[in-house]
């Protein structure tokens, strides 16, 4: 394993780790940026260049910054969020503990471990292109609707009754 | 070479000579460094000189005279400016989030800088080629939003908090006009690579070059672009998010020293970043001119344009008021947004139509119809607002 | 370079973090953010799978994880508009009290 593969597997960890153990509600949603920048610089080191830049900008520069705005008006006073109570908390661990020993079972069992690495492809973001709009295209319309839909859900969701309850 | 490609090529070549010295092991590491060094010497530098334009500048617009007193007509004003701001006590908030307080300006300086890695910024001299550099441009310019909402939330004070979620608000909304504004230069060159953008725009015919801002949709393109951009900013007339009248500074009132030296030099770096952007996509890159000027080193013409644009922006910041919040993003979601997509559509109908006046005056018309119509649409004319009346105590 | 396993190690390593999160936060906010977590891993495996696989240049991977992002990006805003609908009709978005389906 590489020391550029470790480094950033370290900084997703750390990140996600924290985001989703911290107390103030701010600092896990800063500390999930921190994980999705390591993210996407593992697409950018797997060659997805296209994949790590579309990261970037709509989990950093859209969903993170949504998450922001909806703990600052949602929050009457300090945003701390509680921990549950210790079953609940030892259950949850468990349960995810459970998960991953059997993810992580089947993965060492499988051939994964010692195929080798094929020549890096060179993509053009022109190839990136052209998948959309010709192998992809059903895809792509198929998210503009779903894009459409849920901007007009969400506007319709969150607007506030006819007494003027906001 | 001829010396005039001698002199073009000067920076390559030293930086050619340098890396020889140094062990095969460290070359992609020195080269690396030997890229980047100078942009961070030589963008802060143009910050300074910026800043002290900037004040004269508006100064001179205001009928004043700004600061003369430090060096010969005021030049040496960074200096003055710099060891204040260094020597002044770091003021933090008891209440202040201290970690988040700091990590602010850090963030946002970061996602300056790293705007800077796609710029060419004379012939072979980007630091790198990337084959979606336009995509990440835009991608680094989403950070700057999180590093102004990490700044005013950590302030733990109303008008902070206050002014972040007007800046958050403008930039989202203007960077969706921004990013279409640019994607008919993508259409048009068929590439993200700036490097390839520009070269696009190299040539010339007769003497009048080939920059795609002598074209209908690249005409308007810049000029959303260059709109979009000052908005992205927070500059005036949208910089109701730092409005120095209204919420002081908005979301960086609760820094002091070095932390606000560094937020002024995020935001002009990020003002730098968007000039080079527009400079690469409209108006040519490093291209000269005319043609009979090609004898003059790329860099030069790079510079030129860059100053050209701060002038523009300064100049328009002397000039035009405020605009009120609603204003602005009516202005971007009603106006902007409709013209960008409309530019879109005539951007393609020049590339399927066949050269010759036609064209020129199809899509010419694509835009200035619009125009004038989601003008008249969109003003307070129409909406039945009367001459204010007013009435006096009696 | 790193064999293909160690992302997959990675990945259900980022899913189960999520997954405990998930589970045993109390605010919806955090909730979210746990689900969000969960579809990143799933496109890192994606990612993983393109470039280890026999044919990169057909850029499957590349695309089922930019769609995956959209979705999920989709996905967070009506959440986050459910999460404001809730905290205006009760107060606070503290799921331990969402405990009626009337209101």
């Amino acid at each position: 394993m590489t020391i550029t593969f470790l480094i950033l597997a370290a900084l997703t960890i750390a990140g996600m780790a924290a985001a989703m153990g911290l107390r103030n509600l701010i600092h896990c949603v800063l500390a999930l940026t921190l994980g999705f920048v390591g993210l996407a610089s593992l697409y950018l080191h797997l060659g997805a260049e296209f994949a790590g830049f579309v990261q970037i900008l709509v989990y950093i520069g859209g969903v993170a910054i949504l998450a922001v705005f909806a703990i600052m008006t949602t929050q009457s006073a300090e945003p701390v969020a509680h921990r549950r109570s210790a079953p609940f908390w030892l259950a949850g661990t468990l349960v995810a503990a459970g998960v991953f020993s059997v993810l992580a079972w089947a993965i060492t069992r499988s051939g994964a471990h010692g195929r080798g690495l094929p020549p890096s492809p060179q993509i053009a973001a022109e190839q990136v292109g052209f998948a959309l709009m010709r192998a992809y295209v059903l895809p792509l319309e198929l998210m503009g609707l779903l894009l459409t839909v849920a901007l007009i859900g969400a506007v319709v969701v969150a607007t506030p009754g006819k007494k003027g309850e906001l | 070479m001829s010396h005039a490609q001698m002199l073009d090529q000067i920076f390559v070549i030293v930086k050619h000579w340098l890396l020889a010295y140094v062990p095969a092991g460290w070359q992609p590491l020195a080269s690396a460094v030997l890229s980047v060094v100078p942009v961070l010497i030589v963008f802060p530098l143009l910050f300074a000189i910026t800043t002290v334009l900037e004040r004269k500048g508006l100064a001179r617009q205001q009928n004043r005279y700004g600061p003369n007193r430090v060096g010969p007509w005021g030049i040496l004003q960074p200096i003055a400016d710099g060891v204040k701001s260094l020597t002044k006590e770091d003021i933090v908030p008891r209440s202040a989030d201290h970690m988040v307080h700091l990590l602010a300006p850090l963030l946002l300086v970061t996602a300056a800088f790293l705007g800077y890695a796609v710029i060419p910024i004379g012939r072979n001299m980007v630091i790198s080629d990337m084959n979606g550099g336009v995509l990440f441009f835009f991608a680094i310019s989403s950070l700057v939003e999180l590093a102004v909402f990490m700044a005013g939330w950590s302030s733990r004070s109303k008008y902070s908090l206050f002014g972040a979620m007007r800046a958050i608000a403008q930039m989202i909304s203007y960077e969706v006009p921004l990013v279409l504004a640019a994607i008919v230069v993508v259409m048009a060159a068929g590439t993200l690579s700036t490097v390839s953008i520009v070269n696009a725009q190299a040539g010339y015919t007769g003497i009048w070059p080939h920059w795609f801002v002598f074209t209908p949709w690249g005409f308007t393109g810049f000029a959303l672009f260059m709109i979009a951009a000052t908005a992205e900013s927070n500059r005036s007339p949208f910089d109701l998010p730092e409005g120095e009248s209204e919420i002081i500074a908005g979301y960086y009132i609760e820094y002091s020293g070095f932390k606000f030296a560094l937020f002024f030099l995020g935001e002009y770096l990020g003002m730098m970043a968007t000039s080079a952007m527009a400079i690469t996509l409209f108006l040519g890159g490093w291209a000269a001119p005319f043609s009979f000027l090609g004898w003059v080193p790329s860099y030069f013409w790079f510079f030129a344009k860059l100053l050209a644009l701060i002038c523009g922006f300064i100049w328009i910041r002397g000039t035009l008021p405020r605009l009120r919040m609603d204003q602005l993003m009516n202005f971007s979601w009603k106006f902007i947004l409709p013209m960008t997509l409309l530019n879109v559509i005539a951007a393609g109908a020049w590339h399927f139509m066949p050269g010759g006046v036609w064209r020129w005056v199809v899509c010419s018309a694509l835009i200035a119809g619009p125009f004038i119509v989601l003008g008249r649409a969109t003003s307070w004319q129409g909406k039945g607002v009367a001459v204010r009346k007013y009435r006096y105590a009696e | 370079m790193s064999p293909l396993s160690s992302y997959l190690l990675l990945s259900a390593l980022l899913f189960s973090i999520g997954l405990a999160g998930a589970l045993s936060r109390r605010s919806a906010i955090l909730v979210l953010i746990g689900i969000e977590l969960m579809l990143n891993a799933a496109n890192l495996n994606f990612i993983a799978f393109w470039r280890y696989g026999p044919r990169p240049e057909a850029l499957t991977g590349v695309m089922f994880a930019v769609f995956s992002i959209t979705v999920a990006a989709a996905e967070a805003a009506v959440g986050l508009g459910l999460i404001l609908a809730m905290y205006r009709h009760s107060k606070s978005t503290d799921l331990d009290k969402m405990t009626s389906m009337r209101g």
